[in-house]
């Protein structure tokens, strides 16, 4: 296993870490990882991947028009809004 | 004077059928018992007095107007992390705290439409990531028979709530044993349905190609009763199979009541059986082992060789599915906001304040085993090695009609240990994990109790779509109350 690296990992998931937390959980996913490397041991050579339960794939319903949520409904949980639009900070440059 | 709540979904529905109580009036005995358990158990995450007893209201006037219904007038409690249109759905997180459900998920709309009353809300760990329910951003559950000690987890609240009979029934989710493991530790039946036996539509997603909504009920028989009303292939959820559904609760039908198991054949995995399993748990398998034997049931060992890669396999697909499931809670649509100038910030401070640490770990892990330069080495090969544990399960049950074997290596400990040892808790999921990375369905019973009075359970495990085979051996191997 190559280093954990927390920051960068933190940074990926769009996580902000406490000095605390961050050494706390990378010493502890040190460990996980360490333990879940044991899977490292063993010939997966051809193996095909399993992704879920069942060998299915390219289901699809009827292409049918439905109501969808109302916008009134959709926007109910919405932290900040403007109108009829979710407000968020500025993300051109 | 009967106590309501303790009635079993059977026993409800024949007391309602012949007018010997209402659905308000059993809606009432429950509210009542589990306001009161609140400051202890605490059970449910929330409770909906005013709704449940209108849905009963409203199920009586039906009733008196001569309808019936598959659950008509029946209370259950729902996880928190399953849509009820118009009631909060926080999966037990401060990050989808005052969210309310904009509509119902497909399990909640077909138990409404059976006639259910929803009685509120049950904890869980946030985001179904835990063992104990002790990681729920609203406080612990408490273990309602083995009291001290926790419920298990992650669908905690749902076996207190049923354990405990603060509901007639509940709903469960299970990832990786959050229906079977609460539901060995608290005392009753849990069902984890066959992968695509169930909608998922309007679930929260925790890892979406291990999950599965299955009933945790009193009985055998109250399982088979709701699975019938579950069961069923839906249009909103691409994984979910148009197998036929069949009425569960025949599953017993016809057999010998003396030797109901004669003719099947049970397949005992060595893996399960080994090192590290407590000795009661070990001596009350080794009990419902000589039951079925008695009961006409042939047993044969089988193997399941890469059992032990189950753990470091399921919690590298698990915590991959989560980072990418969780990537949506960024503050944006619903839930928590830390407002930020900065985009970017937004996203990280929000999700630092809204998560709690244990969601934060497998995030991180799951970022982890994606991210560029480590993704072959962990997701690919975890996801081949999934293979191999699927086949494992497949060449045993060419050998027998299912499985049995201990739920959990040790009965429910006491709250507030372990929990600064991450991997001494995921352990606790080693003999569940296999079923979902297989896909295939098992069902958890009681097996008795140990000399100090916590129960333990034995978990079926059967074939995809198996479930027929396990509810008829569930129904031999019950024990009478």
């Amino acid at each position: 296993m190559a280093g954990f690296d927390i920051d960068r990992v933190a940074y990926l998931a769009r996580l902000a870490l406490t000095d605390e937390e961050r050494k706390a959980f990378g010493a502890q996913l040190e460990t996980i990882v360490a333990y879940v490397d044991r899977i490292a041991g063993l010939d997966v050579e051809g193996l095909p991947a399993t992704v879920h339960g069942h060998d299915v794939n390219n289901i699809f319903r009827e292409d049918v028009p439905t109501e969808g949520l109302p916008t009134e409904v959709a926007l109910a949980n919405a932290p900040a809004r403007v109108g009829d639009e979710i407000r968020m900070p500025r993300v051109v440059e | 004077m009967m106590e309501l709540n303790k009635l079993t979904i059977a026993e409800a529905l024949a007391g309602l059928r012949s007018g010997a109580f209402t659905s308000v009036e059993l809606t009432q005995a429950l509210l009542k018992t589990m306001e009161a358990s609140q400051k202890d158990i605490h059970a449910y995450v929330t409770i909906d007095a005013e709704g449940a007893l209108a849905q009963a209201a409203e199920a009586d006037r039906r009733r008196a107007a001569g309808e019936d219904a598959p659950l008509l007038g029946v209370p259950i409690a729902v996880k928190d992390n399953m849509n009820v249109k118009g009631q909060p759905c926080t999966a037990s997180s401060r990050i989808l705290e005052g969210y309310v459900a904009p509509y119902d998920a497909t399990v909640i709309a077909k138990l409404r439409a059976a006639g259910a009353v929803f009685l509120g809300r049950t904890n869980m760990d946030e985001f179904a990531l835990g063992s104990t329910t002790q990681t729920s951003g609203f406080g612990p559950t408490e273990n309602p028979v083995a009291r001290g000690c926790v419920p298990g987890g992650s669908s905690g609240g749902s076996a207190a709530a049923v354990g405990g009979d603060l509901a007639i029934a509940a709903l469960g989710t299970d990832t990786g044993g959050s229906i079977r493991q609460p539901a060995s530790h608290c005392g009753i039946v849990g069902v984890k349905p066959t992968y695509g036996r169930v909608s998922r539509y309007g679930v929260v997603a925790c890892a979406s190609s291990l999950d599965q909504v299955g009933p945790m009920t009193k009985t055998v028989e109250d399982a088979a009763l709701l699975m019938n009303v579950l069961a069923g292939p839906d249009p909103m959820d691409a994984t979910s199979l148009d197998e036929p559904v069949p009425d569960y609760t025949q599953a017993w039908a016809g057999a010998d009541p003396e030797r109901p198991l004669a003719g099947m054949t049970l397949g005992i995995p060595k893996e399960y059986y080994g090192e590290g399993l407590d000795p009661e748990v070990r001596a009350l398998a080794e009990d419902a082992k000589a039951r079925a034997i008695a009961l006409g049931a042939t047993l044969k060992e089988v193997s399941l060789p890469h059992a032990s890669y189950g753990i470091p396999t399921y919690y590298i697909c698990m915590t991959a599915e989560i980072s990418a499931n969780l990537a949506r809670f960024d503050g944006v649509r619903y839930g928590l906001r830390v407002p930020c100038d900065d985009v970017v910030e937004q996203y990280r401070r929000t999700r630092a304040e809204g998560f709690g640490a244990e969601v934060k770990r497998r995030v991180l892990l799951g970022t982890f085993v994606l991210s560029s330069g480590y993704y072959d080495a962990y997701y690919g090969r975890a996801q081949k090695v999934r293979t191999l544990i699927r086949r494992d399960f497949e060449a045993a049950f060419a050998e027998c009609d299912a499985l049995l074997a201990p739920v959990t290596p040790e009965p429910a400990w006491p709250l507030g240990a372990y929990q600064d040892d991450p991997i001494r808790n995921y352990l606790s999921d080693v003999l569940t994990v296999g079923v979902n990375l297989a896909g295939c369905c098992a069902l958890a019973l009681p097996a008795g109790q140990t000399k100090a009075g916590k129960p333990v359970g034995v978990q079926l495990i059967g074939p995809n779509f198996g479930e027929m085979a396990l509810f008829r051996v569930a129904k031999a191997l019950e024990l009478k109350k």
